[in-house]
């Protein structure tokens, strides 16, 4: 089916310079002054651009990446690039080496250069990062990999001047899977569709023939779980990403839903409703093995392990109203954990382990926030009259959501569409997809 | 939902009793021209019928899988309807508004379908004559985004299988 995740990436690294730079980005806090960085378009020959319009039907690779990275970097709220009319150094001469003071009169602090060459089916691209006030270079690194996979290259750039300049893991090399919508509220058609964080290459893994809700990654991304109503039957499957099998997992006497795969990508954790009561399940990938977890006549469901297996965060409503709690994976332990006014849903705990991420409904509005696993110090990053679902970008500083307009009464105006907000609650904006959009969730990082 | 509103709710509904009580002849002026009674739907704008007084589906308020008098009556119709027609067999759909969470939605509708379940059960009418399905908030009735439209689509449909 769809191979996308197959790919020979090889990476060379020339060198890190590791010495003290000037230039550093504290992520930590909001970031209301990004760093001014100048993204020179990647410089290609001649030669090049003919191979490049023969294999690729792109003119310009080069520049064509550099507008990749130059995206991503703005996007994170954490870099301003710079406008590439004040360039006064052409990109070749400036990859050799920058004037830096050409640099700092326009105010840049860091600079990219690259040159990106296609031969023999092959695209080889250099790039180097600068520090403009050391003068110095601070990285430079080569790939060379197939010659359409040149935004993947843009990406992979951006999440190494990222970790660079932050210190922290990038989140670009990273695809998003998400319920695309379509059609009337009364009668929407749901397909799975999954695209590359930044919105482009989207691809639809299922026709819309039956409803499909909250799919989600493996920690490998090359799987999915998922709830289908195949046959009118809801239940949960699974799916594979690269050779498009597909199985139902969650097969049991009534609906199976809310899954999630455990960190180690060994289990599958679900809610199994049947005679009006919904708990918390697993199974065991690899032997079928279903373990019950919780056994509680209200409602347990949204089930999320922390990334060392050894808790799981859920939503229920056995306090009388939905609320999260935290327990220990075998199910003992159970303890609330929100306790704010209103009511909690979807916990999800952060890739870094110290945060859980939820949606919480209160006086008619929705947030979305975040709380230490006990409970304390709850943040909530956005409010907004319908949105849920959080899910964590693989570096735990940005949360994807949806979010959903209200209607009319003839149900107009209605749309629903993903967003993105960092951690700090700065830098909310919204996420292109083809169609309307709910559900989404964040691969790991595809590379390194 | 939270906490204030539906305390608002019941105190609504006791309020609604009081003034049944007291007054006979105000009983029709509720909310929205006596279309909901607290914030449970009592018109008939999507019901649809079984067979000639049978209405296929029953109400429920906010976050609740309780049944109403209303609810009631109306499904001990469905199963007088259903003993009187040994080989049909249902589908009961319980379904949420779209103000929650999709998961948890899902669940609450698996627990209303199965509210309405159990009371046909009672009734007389065998289980296996009933399966359920919960589309949570996934298949609205009405697509309006206020109190009455989601009235609506708080329900559990009875639906023949066969």
């Amino acid at each position: 089916m769809i191979r996308i995740f197959n790919l020979t990436l090889l990476v060379f690294l020339f060198l890190i310079t590791k010495a003290n730079s000037l230039i550093e980005i504290d992520i930590t806090r909001g970031n209301l002054d990004p760093l001014p960085i100048a993204v020179s378009p990647l410089f290609q020959d001649d030669n090049s651009k003919k191979n490049s319009i023969n294999e690729i039907k792109v003119e310009n690779v080069g520049s064509e990446i550099s507008s990749v990275v130059e995206n991503n970097l703005k996007t994170s709220g954490l870099f301003n690039p710079l406008s590439k009319e004040a360039f006064l150094q052409k990109p070749d001469i400036a990859h050799l080496k920058p004037r830096f003071e050409d640099w700092a009169l326009i105010k840049a602090q860091a600079l990219i250069t690259g040159k990106v060459t296609i031969e023999n089916k092959k695209l080889k691209v250099e790039f180097r990062l600068w520090d403009i006030l050391a003068g110095r270079e601070m990285m430079a690194l080569a790939f060379t990999t197939v010659p359409t996979n040149w935004r993947r290259v843009g990406h992979i750039i951006s999440d190494k001047v990222y970790e660079r300049l932050t210190g922290e893991k990038g989140y670009f090399d990273t695809r998003i899977i998400y319920v695309s919508e379509e059609g009337p509220k009364t009668a929407r058609v749901k397909k799975l569709a999954i695209m590359d964080q930044d919105g482009f290459n989207t691809k639809y893994l299922t026709l819309g023939n039956e409803l499909v809700l909250t799919p989600r990654f493996n920690p490998s991304s090359q799987m999915v779980t998922y709830l289908s109503y195949f046959k009118n039957l809801p239940r949960v499957y699974l799916l594979d990403i690269e050779t498009g099998t597909q199985e139902v997992v969650g097969d049991f006497p009534g609906m199976t839903f809310a899954p999630r795969f455990s960190p180690d990508g060994k289990k599958i954790i679900m809610s199994f409703a049947k005679d009006g009561n919904s708990d918390i399940y697993t199974m065991d990938l690899e032997n079928r093995i279903v373990e019950r977890i919780t056994n509680h006549p209200s409602i347990d469901t949204s089930p999320s392990y922390s990334p060392d297996n050894k808790f799981i965060t859920f939503n229920s409503d056995r306090s009388g109203f939905q609320q999260i709690y935290v327990m220990k994976s075998d199910g003992s332990n159970v303890k609330r954990i929100s306790f704010g006014k209103g009511l909690y849903g979807t916990p999800v705990w952060s890739p870094r382990g110290d945060l859980i991420a939820f949606t919480k409904l209160h006086k008619g509005k929705f947030y979305i926030g975040v709380m230490r696993t006990d409970g304390s110090g709850e943040r909530l990053l956005t409010e907004n009259y319908y949105q849920e679902a959080p899910s964590w970008s693989p570096n735990g500083r940005v949360l994807i959501f949806y979010r959903e307009t209200k209607s009319n009464d003839k149900g107009e105006g209605f749309s629903a569409k993903l967003w993105s907000i960092d951690l700090t609650g700065y830098n909310e904006r919204q996420v292109q997809t083809e169609t309307d959009a709910s559900d989404p969730s964040w691969s790991s990082l595809l590379s390194n | 939902m939270n906490f204030s509103k539906s305390f608002r709710n019941t105190f609504l509904v006791i309020l609604l009793s009081l003034i049944v009580s007291a007054c006979a002849t105000k009983t029709t002026s509720t909310k929205v021209e006596g279309q909901m009674q607290g914030d449970v739907y009592t018109g008939t704008d999507t019901v649809k019928y079984l067979a000639d007084g049978v209405p296929d589906r029953v109400f429920f308020a906010t976050n609740e899988s309780i049944l109403t008098t209303k609810s009631r009556d109306t499904l001990r119709k469905q199963a007088n309807w259903l003993r009187a027609n040994s080989s049909i067999n249902v589908v009961v759909e319980g379904h949420a508004d779209e103000r929650g969470t999709r998961e948890y939605n899902l669940a609450l509708g698996e627990r209303r379908a199965n509210a309405a379940k159990d009371y046909l059960i009672t009734y007389g009418i065998s289980a296996d004559r009933i399966s359920v399905i919960s589309y949570g908030k996934e298949r609205p009735v009405d697509s309006g985004s206020n109190p009455l439209s989601w009235s609506k689509n708080r329900r559990s449909v009875t639906v023949k299988a066969n």
